[in-house]
């Protein structure tokens, strides 16, 4: 069977190698901070399993320190230049949009398949990973690909992946550190206190007050944890199930549906969804890290608004 | 009283976010901040923070696109997704973001998710496509103009795909919900819940789409 321990050794071996091409990399003034950084991250794929969990928060702290303290920086490896770029365009045409599309296409289509036809009961990979371990398979398969159709100098793939990961630099770990938070928020109870606020400010009679605060609680709270999957337990605790189901007689699934769909509101909002928000901004090069979220929040707002009215006529 | 303590880390994190402070040291002062007023140990935080960081490796996994990504732009990816759309007629950049808006939401209705993405999709094909078909209509763009127009590429895939997966019955945030209202008494089919994700994906689509063609159309004026 493969499991995602196979996807975890793939990304130490690709995290080692940028380590190891950061250290010879002399013409980076920061060299030895990255090939730091990069070189833990690739401990942590390697032997994250094995290590103790204090071992492993101290490997966090060191990642944080050399973050933290700034000693990471951008790298340029050789590559080729803009005008070589626009002959090779031209002569490679279309085609070159073909490796790109194979590795969502093997993740969705794999998927499919494997959840759909009889393929699903090899029990080739491991249980709920797989479109995880087929989009590695597809990086695999079009990497394969460009390396026998292009020819490219043995180290490109790897020098090329370097440079768009030291643009990225440390907001690569940003979102799996959040999710850590969460962690820790999750164990301190954060939730119960937040629930327990929230349950207390709602007034008696008033459906749509409660629809207002059941979707800000919602937005607040999808807005601190990064993702409104821990939002919506909580909220759907203290306001969402006693006071709109239960007291006022509102249709669950509506109120379900549509109130975690007020939370992805605040997704838009938030640089604690760094994936999504924080990620793409280094990913495009922006000057502002908040570039992505400022032209967002003017579609969040309104459709947050359009949320709450629909809770509101729709169920009740 | 004590229990509000807990809540010292948010604090920590609007605070350190405000200040923009460096965000990964903002997220473990709120960790170690919170575990502490807990009243757990200095060790005790370090490693619930350690086995959780743990846990997530599947999220940092995904970066090894990145050696195929910038391969494929060493040989004029981007420049290819520029070429394409300037050789379309009619192709601004509004008229762009809203197909793949209406791309990116009907293709995560029907479960196909991972279909897009900010490495695999927004950087070398939708943002070059994006800036290359404003340039097409409103001449070349100051850096300010380029910079929104390169956000606005990222955040029209994030809003498809937000308001486009509920809309897929098997999804987690679907058997979430259904999750907790089932621990209620209240036992709901996926199915019943995923079609109440379609108002909102249509209003998603009428706003955000309306503020891309809104915006190309500024993009326009600023010029004139």
């Amino acid at each position: 069977m493969i499991t995602l321990e196979w996807l975890y050794v793939l990304a130490g071996i690709i995290f080692a190698i940028w380590s190891f091409l950061s250290l010879r990399d002399t013409t980076n003034g920061k060299r030895l901070g990255n090939a730091a950084f990069w070189g833990l991250l690739s401990g942590s794929f390697f032997f994250g399993g094995q290590l103790s969990d204090f071992a492993n928060g101290l490997l966090v702290l060191a990642l944080v320190g050399i973050a933290g303290a700034g000693l990471i920086g951008r790298s340029d490896p050789p590559t080729t230049s803009p005008a070589e770029r626009t002959d090779f365009s031209g002569q490679l045409g279309n085609r070159l949009f073909i490796p790109a599309l194979i590795i969502p296409l093997t993740a969705v289509i794999g998927t499919i398949l494997y959840n759909y036809t009889p393929f699903g009961e090899t029990g080739l990979f491991e249980e709920r990973r797989e479109t995880l371990i087929l989009f590695g398979i597809g990086v695999l398969l079009a990497l394969g690909t460009c390396m026998v159709w292009l020819k490219p100098p043995v180290l490109a793939p790897v020098e090329e992946g370097r440079r768009l990961m030291d643009s990225i630099g440390w907001a690569a770990v940003l979102p799996q550190m959040l999710a850590a938070l969460g962690g820790v928020f999750a164990l301190a109870g954060v939730g119960d206190v937040i629930g327990q606020i929230a349950g207390g400010v709602i007034p008696d009679e008033n459906v749509f007050v409660a629809v207002l605060i059941f979707c800000l609680g919602m937005v607040f709270f999808t807005m601190i944890m990064g993702n409104a999957f821990a939002a919506f337990p909580v909220m759907a605790a203290a306001i969402g199930i006693p006071v709109l189901v239960v007291e006022f007689g509102g249709n669950p699934a509506i109120i379900g549906a549509i109130g975690m769909l007020a939370g992805f509101c605040g997704t838009l909002m938030t640089p604690m969804a760094a994936n999504f928000n924080i990620v793409p901004a280094a990913l495009l090069e922006l000057k502002d890290q908040y570039g992505v979220i400022r032209m967002q929040v003017w579609t969040a707002i309104p459709l947050l608004a359009c949320n709450i009215l629909l809770i509101y006529f729709l169920a009740f | 009283m004590s229990d509000y303590l807990v809540l010292s880390g948010i604090l920590v994190v609007v605070v350190g976010f405000a200040l923009r402070l460096n965000p990964l040291l903002v997220v473990t002062l709120a960790a170690l901040a919170t575990g502490w007023l807990a009243d757990l140990g200095i060790i005790e935080v370090i490693s619930a923070f350690g086995a959780a960081f743990n846990d997530n490796r599947y999220i940092s996994v995904t970066w090894i696109i990145l050696p195929v990504i910038g391969l494929l732009e060493r040989y004029g990816l981007q420049q290819r997704a520029r070429a394409l759309i300037e050789g379309v007629r009619g192709a601004t950049m509004g008229r762009l973001l809203l197909l793949y808006l209406g791309f990116r939401q009907l293709t995560a209705a029907l479960g196909m998710k991972d279909i897009g993405g900010h490495p695999q999709t927004v950087r070398p094909l939708v943002a070059p496509m994006a800036e290359a078909a404003a340039e097409k209509t409103h001449g070349k763009l100051d850096e300010d103009d380029r910079q929104k127009v390169l956000g606005m590429s990222a955040a029209t895939d994030n809003v498809g795909l937000f308001f486009g997966e509920d809309i897929f019955f098997a999804i987690a945030s679907i058997l979430l919900i259904q999750g907790v209202f089932e621990s209620y008494g209240y036992p709901l089919t996926p199915l019943q819940l995923s079609v109440w994700a379609i108002p909102t994906a249509i209003c998603a689509f009428l706003i955000h789409g309306g503020r891309l063609l809104a915006f190309d159309r500024r993009l326009g004026r600023a010029r004139k």
